[in-house]
C-alpha cells in the first residue's frame, strides 16, 4: 500500500496524486501512442472505435455520472456534432476549425434544449430526453438539403494545412486525431473535477436543496453540465461520422441513446474510469460474441437482436451485484489485493443510518 | 438595525397555516434560538430564510438586503449558511468535498479557466483549501478528511454539516436541530463549538433546538413557536416559566 505524504496543499490539486500514478499515466499513454506499431489496421480500427466510444462516454458522464442528470438524447447531439462538421466542411471552413466549431454548436444547443428540461428528474427526465433521439430521425430527413436525407453524407479527406488524413487508408493518422482529442477531453474533464464547478456538478447530483443553500445556481449549473457534455458528445459524434464512412438519418438511433447510457453505467458511474471501460465493453461485445458463436459452432445462424439482448443482460447483472461498475469492481480488487490478508468482508458495505424523507422539514 | 428581520411572515401549505403572522428580529453577534413543539413551524420559518418558500405575506430582511427579492442561490452571497435537520450532505462525495462546496460563493474562476486549470484558479484552489482546513481543525474533523460521506455515523454528519456551513465564511449560521441525535458528550462539544462560533468568529446565530438544556446554556433569547405563532420570547428563563409555553408543551389542560 502506498502512504501519500502531502507537504503542502498543491499536492492536493495536482493532476495525478503521486509520482506513482503520473508514472502510470505516462506509461498508458506512451502505450496509446505506440499502438500503431504494435497492432494491424483491423485491431488498429477498433482501438479508434473505442476511444470515441470513450470520448462519447465522458459527455455522458459528465451529465449522468456527475451531474445526476439522465439523458437518452445523446445519440441525437452525436448527430447534431456530425452533420455541423460535414456541412461546415460542405461550406468550406477548413476541418481545424469546422471539428472544434461542431462541439461548440452542439454544446449550445444542448445547452438551451436543457431550459425546458431543468424541472424534470429521474425517469421524466430520460423520457423526454430520448423523444430527442426519436426527433433526430425526422429532423435530418426534413433538413434533406444540407443533411442529404436518407441518402445521407460522405466525409471527406480530414486536411490540416495540408497534412492529409483519409480514414480508410491512413487508419494510423486518423487513430491518432482520436487520441489527441481523447486526451484533450479527459484533460478538461479531469481538471473541472478539481475545481468549483465539478464540484457543483456533484453537489447537485447528490442534493439539490443544500446545493442552492450553498450558493450553487441550480438551473445555471445543470444547464452547463448539459452543455459541456453536449460539446464533448458533438466531438465524438464527428469522429463517429468519419469512422463509419457514412452518417445517414439511422446513423444515431435511439438504441445508440441506450446504450452509451448503459455503457457508462457498466464502466462505473460518476469516474473518468467508467467512460474507458464502458467503451470497452461496447466497441468489443459484438467481436466477443462473434467469437463465441464461433466456439458454439453457430456462426452461419444469424440471431437477432443477441447482442443488446447480451448487453442488457451484463447491464442487469451489473445493477444487481456492482452498482460501481467495473470500475468499481477493480477499485474492490485493488485494495482487497493491497491489504491481503487483512481485508475484511464487510470492507464495501455502505452504512445506511438514516432515511431521506420529508427532505425539507 | 437588526441584522436578520422577519416581518408579519405567513406561510399556508394547503390548510395548515405553517407560519403565521410571526414578527421577530435577531441581532448581530446574539445566539437566538426558536423551540416549539413538533409541527410548530420553525423548519418552516428556515426555509424561508432560505427562500424555499415565498411567503404569502411580510417581509424579510437581513443586512440591508430584502431577502424577498432574491432567488435562493443569492441567500449564500448575502453570509447566511445553514444546516438541515435531515442532514443533506453531498453523499457520494469526500468530507473536503462537501467543505469545499460551501465555498462556493466565493468562486472566483469561470468555466473555461477551470477547464484549463489556469494557474488563477490553482491560487483560488490553495485559497479556499485553507480556508477549510481552518475549519477542519476547529471541528476535529482530520480524521475523516478523505472519508466519503456515505459511510460516515450520524454524529460525525452532523458535524460535517456544521463544518460545510461554517467553511462558507457566513455572517450568519442557521442550525435546524443540531444536537437531535447526538450523544451528551456530543452535545457537550457542540456546546463549546456555539461558544466558540459566536466569541471567536464572531458569527451570528440562530438555532431550532428541543434540547433546553443547550439552549438554556448557549442562547441569549428564546422564541416559543406554537402552530406558526409567536407564543413568548425573551430569555431562556423567562420563556421555559411562561405558562403558555408550558401548555403548548403538556397540552391543553395538563398545566
Ligand atoms: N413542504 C410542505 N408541504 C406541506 N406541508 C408542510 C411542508 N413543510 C411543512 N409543512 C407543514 O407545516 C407545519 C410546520 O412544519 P415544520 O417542519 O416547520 O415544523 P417543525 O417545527 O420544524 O417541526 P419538527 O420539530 O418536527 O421539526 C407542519 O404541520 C408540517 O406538516
Ligand atoms: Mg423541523
Amino acid at each position: 500500500m502506498r502512504i501519500h505524504f502531502k507537504t503542502s496543499y498543491n499536492d492536493d490539486i495536482r493532476l495525478f496524486e503521486d509520482r506513482f500514478t503520473a508514472l502510470k499515466y505516462a506509461a498508458l499513454l506512451a502505450f496509446a501512442i505506440a499502438l500503431p506499431f504494435l497492432l494491424g489496421d483491423f485491431y488498429l480500427g477498433e482501438a479508434t472505435n473505442v476511444l470515441i466510444w470513450a470520448i462519447a462516454g465522458l459527455g455522458l458522464m459528465l451529465l449522468t455520472g456527475q451531474t445526476g442528470q439522465v439523458s437518452l438524447g445523446h445519440a441525437a447531439f452525436l448527430a447534431l456534432g456530425a452533420y455541423s462538421n460535414l456541412i461546415l466542411l460542405d461550406k468550406g471552413v477548413p476541418f481545424i476549425i469546422s471539428f472544434p466549431l461542431a462541439g461548440i454548436i452542439t454544446g449550445v444547443v444542448g445547452t438551451i434544449i436543457a431550459i425546458p428540461a431543468l424541472r424534470l428528474h429521474g425517469i421524466y427526465l430520460a423520457i423526454a430526453t430520448m423523444t430527442i433521439s426519436i426527433l433526430a430521425d425526422d429532423i435530418i430527413v426534413l433538413t434533406e438539403p444540407w443533411t442529404g436525407g436518407v441518402v445521407g453524407m460522405f466525409p471527406p479527406t480530414i486536411d490540416i494545412f495540408g497534412f492529409e488524413i483519409e480514414r480508410w487508408s491512413q487508419p494510423d493518422r486518423f487513430y491518432y486525431l482520436v487520441l489527441i482529442t481523447t486526451v484533450i477531453c479527459t484533460l478538461f474533464y479531469r481538471n473541472l473535477l478539481r475545481a468549483p464547478l465539478g464540484r457543483a456538478f456533484a453537489a447537485v447530483r447528490d442534493s439539490e436543496v443544500s446545493a442552492a443553500a450553498m450558493g450553487v445556481h441550480i438551473s445555471r449549473t445543470k444547464m452547463t453540465a448539459f452543455g459541456i457534455s453536449c460539446a464533448i458528445t458533438g466531438l465524438a459524434g464527428a469522429l463517429m461520422g468519419y469512422f463509419s464512412g457514412m452518417v445517414n438519418n439511422e446513423t444515431f438511433t435511439v438504441v445508440i441513446s441506450i446504450q452509451l447510457l448503459m455503457m457508462i453505467v457498466i464502466g462505473g458511474l460518476g469516474t473518468i474510469h467508467g467512460a474507458f471501460f464502458g467503451a470497452f465493453v461496447v466497441a468489443f461485445l459484438p467481436q466477443g460474441l462473434s467469437i463465441a458463436k464461433d466456439w458454439f459452432g453457430s456462426s452461419s445462424v444469424a440471431i437477432p437482436g443477441l447482442e443488446t439482448g447480451v448487453f442488457g443482460m451484463i447491464l442487469i447483472l451489473f445493477i444487481l451485484f456492482e452498482p460501481g461498475g467495473i470500475y468499481g469492481r477493480w477499485v474492490k480488487t485493488r485494495i482487497w489485493l493491497e491489504l491481503f490478508p487483512f481485508a475484511r468482508k464487510d470492507m464495501f458495505k455502505r452504512q445506511k443510518s438514516y432515511l431521506k424523507t420529508e427532505r425539507l422539514r | 438595525m437588526s441584522l436578520l428581520e422577519i416581518k408579519n411572515a405567513t406561510l399556508k401549505f394547503g390548510g395548515v397555516t405553517a407560519v403565521d403572522n410571526l414578527s421577530f428580529s435577531v441581532e448581530e453577534g446574539e445566539v437566538y434560538a426558536i423551540v416549539g413543539p413538533n409541527g410548530a413551524g420553525k423548519s418552516t420559518v428556515f426555509n424561508l430564510i432560505s427562500r424555499f418558500y415565498d411567503p404569502f405575506a411580510g417581509s424579510i430582511h437581513f443586512d440591508g438586503h430584502d431577502l424577498l427579492k432574491s432567488p435562493p442561490e443569492r441567500v449564500a452571497d448575502f453570509g447566511i449558511a445553514r444546516t438541515f435537520q435531515n442532514i443533506e450532505l453531498f453523499d457520494n462525495a469526500s468530507v473536503l468535498q462537501n467543505l469545499l462546496v460551501g465555498r462556493h460563493r466565493h468562486r472566483q474562476t469561470n468555466m473555461l479557466q477551470e477547464m484549463l486549470f489556469t494557474p488563477k484558479a490553482r491560487r483560488e484552489e490553495i485559497a479556499h483549501r485553507e480556508a477549510v482546513e481552518e475549519v477542519i481543525d476547529f471541528l476535529d474533523l482530520q480524521p475523516y478528511r478523505n472519508k466519503l460521506i456515505a459511510g460516515l455515523p450520524y454524529g460525525v454528519r452532523k458535524v460535517v454539516e456544521l463544518a460545510r456551513a461554517l467553511a462558507s465564511g457566513p455572517k450568519m449560521l442557521l442550525l435546524d436541530e443540531p444536537a437531535s441525535g447526538l450523544s451528551v458528550e456530543e452535545t457537550q462539544d457542540l456546546r463549546w463549538w456555539i461558544d466558540d462560533i459566536r466569541k471567536q468568529m464572531g458569527i451570528t446565530v440562530l438555532m431550532v433546538e428541543h434540547d433546553m438544556g443547550l439552549v438554556s446554556g448557549v442562547c441569549d433569547r428564546v422564541l416559543a413557536l406554537a402552530d406558526g405563532a409567536k407564543l413568548a420570547e425573551g430569555t431562556p428563563a423567562e420563556v421555559q416559566s411562561n405558562p403558555a409555553v408550558i401548555e403548548a408543551y403538556l397540552g391543553v389542560g395538563a398545566a
